[in-house]
């Protein structure tokens, strides 16, 4: 990880972390008809915690449904959460106190994933690029100036570009305008959210360095949403593990590529496609489809697909639990937890697959 | 790490300047015009309907005879007789002179309720579509009540209830047509507003009404504004409903609608010139439809 550099912005110094989520949860309410009570409640995030460390890019993985889109957008205050406090640099947004959540937007940005939606078809990109600056005061011409010099950072030739639509450009370049939207507010967090799974695997990578690039030019922090392990090894210091809604497994990219110890993230990782046909998947990581996140299971919600579930994992929800501390590692499973009453609890997981 | 590294070497090093041909960047409303200029149908019905317009408004200049000026001995000439080439009504009016002085209440009664539907629809239509949730259900439920009731009942029982007259059947066509434009409103907003665009430009910190005015507008005033345009043929052939029955203009004044009904009982002794008002309603509501068909497609840019 390259030293976070000094930020004028910066307020709680570099101990502090720039972002810090407890208990984030959003219940989605089904209704079925105008007069009827909730007919289901979706789990979507059900009271999730990490933090966000300066200058670093936090992975967040996990099967399609698990709630990673839903975290970004409960994060931007696209949705509202149902609970759960977000302090950004030490200050509590959204409170009497603390940030305004304009002020947060200021500062977190987020990329979409499709690279076509989120631009407006009726716009030249300059306008879309200079909208955020102009909400925020900027007067016209300063606020095209930045979008020109963005559009040069994020590799498009302003003279070539400022006056297409975005039905002019490939998927690549909207996505390249997109990043430069993001950050014409200058914002301190992006989040990414599958910013680069639309796009081809060579553009795609010509996107990943790109954003490798401007972290450092500009000083960035990362929250990388993604479903492709592969890119987010790439990209992540730290990497979260999400399943339907919870959070499974948290460390280090080393601690979870290597040493997972969380049963989904081990699956999840064997799954994982490998260039080694030493290493290729000799058998199947998982079985079944997700359960519905409407009627989770009890206990841990990974146990329906656990090969190592038993008794206990029915009745008590596993806690987050420290795995390791000098890879920040921490995992929610009761064959991590000592005393548990899971029988693997004290041999460790890594020993409980090997037998 | 290495692994991963390797998995994703830096295909495209610092990207250079796009070396690709500049092409000269042509904006949503050009490209429709040139998608405009190739439709003869749509050009043809555009122009007609300037005519018609352009002949309402300049009607002193361009008939010197007077509408309403009767002629015993001249009643219900044929096409073509001289000194009244499209022939004359039932009390020797000049054909030529009313159809044209006619066509100023007509497209009135045509426009104005469309334009005031528009404003009133549109804006409850975009505010419902916008805001979801309560407001939308309050708005859109009051909206459906109107749809209980056919437009054309509807029409003759507002006006009936406030009388007859211009204003007063304008009021009732408005109201007859605010329903019909909220509803498209709403649904078109309602697609809009779920679009990422609209969730990054609130991401960015706008307010409502700068996303509404900067990004939603753009993208749904095109279709309100064509399904309007194909509402003007309604509400002239409703208004002329209104007058034939006595609800719109009352005698004597030219207005196509009524002129159909005060020629009906000629129609067998001269039936060209009794179809003659029929015609005018007929041509201008087509060209209507038409250029509203030909707008949609026109606007209809994959993007």
């Amino acid at each position: 990880m390259s030293p976070p550099p000094l930020d004028p912005r910066d307020r709680g110094g570099k101990a502090q972390p720039l972002l810090a989520v407890t208990g984030l949860k959003k219940y989605f309410h089904l209704k079925s008809g105008l007069l009827s009570s909730a007919a289901g409640v979706v789990q979507s995030v059900d009271g999730i915690s990490f933090t966000v460390r300066k200058g670093e890019t936090l992975g967040i993985v996990g099967e399609s449904g698990c709630g990673k889109s839903t975290t970004a957008r409960l994060l931007m205050r696209l949705i509202d959460p149902d609970a759960g406090e977000v302090i950004f640099d030490g200050e509590t947004i959204g409170t009497h106190d603390g940030m305004s959540i304009r002020e947060m937007r200021r500062n977190m940005q987020m990329v979409f994933q499709d690279s076509y939606a989120s631009l407006n078809p009726r716009l030249p990109i300059e306008e879309s690029i200079a909208f955020g600056p102009r909400v925020h005061g900027i007067p016209r011409a300063a606020a095209r100036e930045r979008a020109r010099s963005l559009l040069e950072q994020v590799g498009l030739d302003p003279n070539l570009y400022v006056r297409r639509y975005p039905h002019e450009l490939s998927g690549g370049q909207r996505q390249r305008v997109n990043i430069a939207r993001a950050l014409a507010l200058e914002p301190r967090l992006v989040i990414m959210d599958e910013a680069v799974s639309a796009l081809d695997k060579s553009v795609e990578a010509q996107v990943l360095n790109l954003l490798m690039d401007l972290k450092t030019n500009f000083g960035l922090t990362y929250i990388f949403i993604s479903h492709d392990l592969n890119v987010v090894q790439y990209m992540s210091d730290r990497v979260l593990v999400m399943y339907l809604g919870k959070l499974v497994e948290i460390g280090t990219v080393e601690a979870i590529y290597n040493r997972p110890r969380h049963p989904y993230t081990r699956a999840l990782l064997s799954a994982m496609p490998s260039m080694d046909p030493a290493r290729r998947t000799t058998q199947p990581p998982l079985t079944g489809d997700p359960p519905n996140p409407i009627n989770p299971p009890s206990g841990c919600r990974f146990r329906t697909r656990c090969a190592f579930a038993e008794e206990v994992c029915a009745r008590a929800e596993p806690k987050l639990v420290e795995s390791d501390e000098a890879t920040l590692h921490h995992v929610a499973c009761h064959m991590a937890i000592p005393g548990s009453g899971h029988s693997a609890a004290t041999r460790g997981i890594a020993e409980a697959a090997a037998s | 790490m290495a692994d991963a590294a390797a998995n994703f070497v830096r295909i495209a090093e610092p990207l250079g300047p796009a070396t690709e041909l500049s092409v000269k960047s042509r904006s949503y409303w050009s490209s429709v015009l040139g998608k405009l200029r190739r439709d003869p149908v749509t050009l043809t019905c555009a122009g007609i309907l300037v005519l018609i317009f352009l002949s309402a408004i300049f009607a002193p200049l361009i008939i010197p005879a007077d509408p309403y000026k009767t002629s015993m001995i001249r009643r219900l000439q044929a096409v073509g007789s001289p000194g009244n080439l499209l022939g004359t009504d039932e009390l020797g009016r000049d054909m030529i002179a009313r159809l044209i002085y006619g066509g100023r209440l007509s497209l009135l009664m045509g426009t104005l309720p469309v334009i005031n539907a528009l404003l009133i629809g549109g804006l409850l239509g975009v505010t419902a579509g916008f805001l979801g949730g309560r407001v939308n259900m309050l708005i859109m439920r009051t909206i459906d009540v109107f749809y209980a009731f056919p437009s054309v009942l509807l029409a003759i029982a507002i006006s009936g209830a406030l009388g007859a007259g211009l204003m007063n059947s304008i009021v009732a066509l408005t109201i007859v047509f605010i329903p019909p434009v909220a509803r498209v409103s709403e649904a078109v907003t309602t697609s809009v507003r779920g679009l990422d665009f609209v969730e990054a430009a609130r991401a960015s910190g706008a307010r409502s009404w700068t996303i509404i005015r900067v990004h939603i507008l753009g993208n749904v005033l095109g279709p309100i504004f064509i399904y309007a345009t194909g509402l003007i043929s309604v509400s002239i052939i409703l208004a002329s409903g209104l007058s034939f029955l006595g609800l719109g203009v009352k005698p004597p004044e030219p207005e196509w609608g009524l002129m159909l009904n005060t020629l009906r009982q000629s129609i067998w002794v001269n039936p060209v010139v009794a179809a003659l008002p029929g015609t005018m309603i007929f041509l201008t509501s087509i060209c209507f439809n038409l250029m509203s068909d030909g707008l949609r497609s026109a606007m209809d840019v994959k993007l």
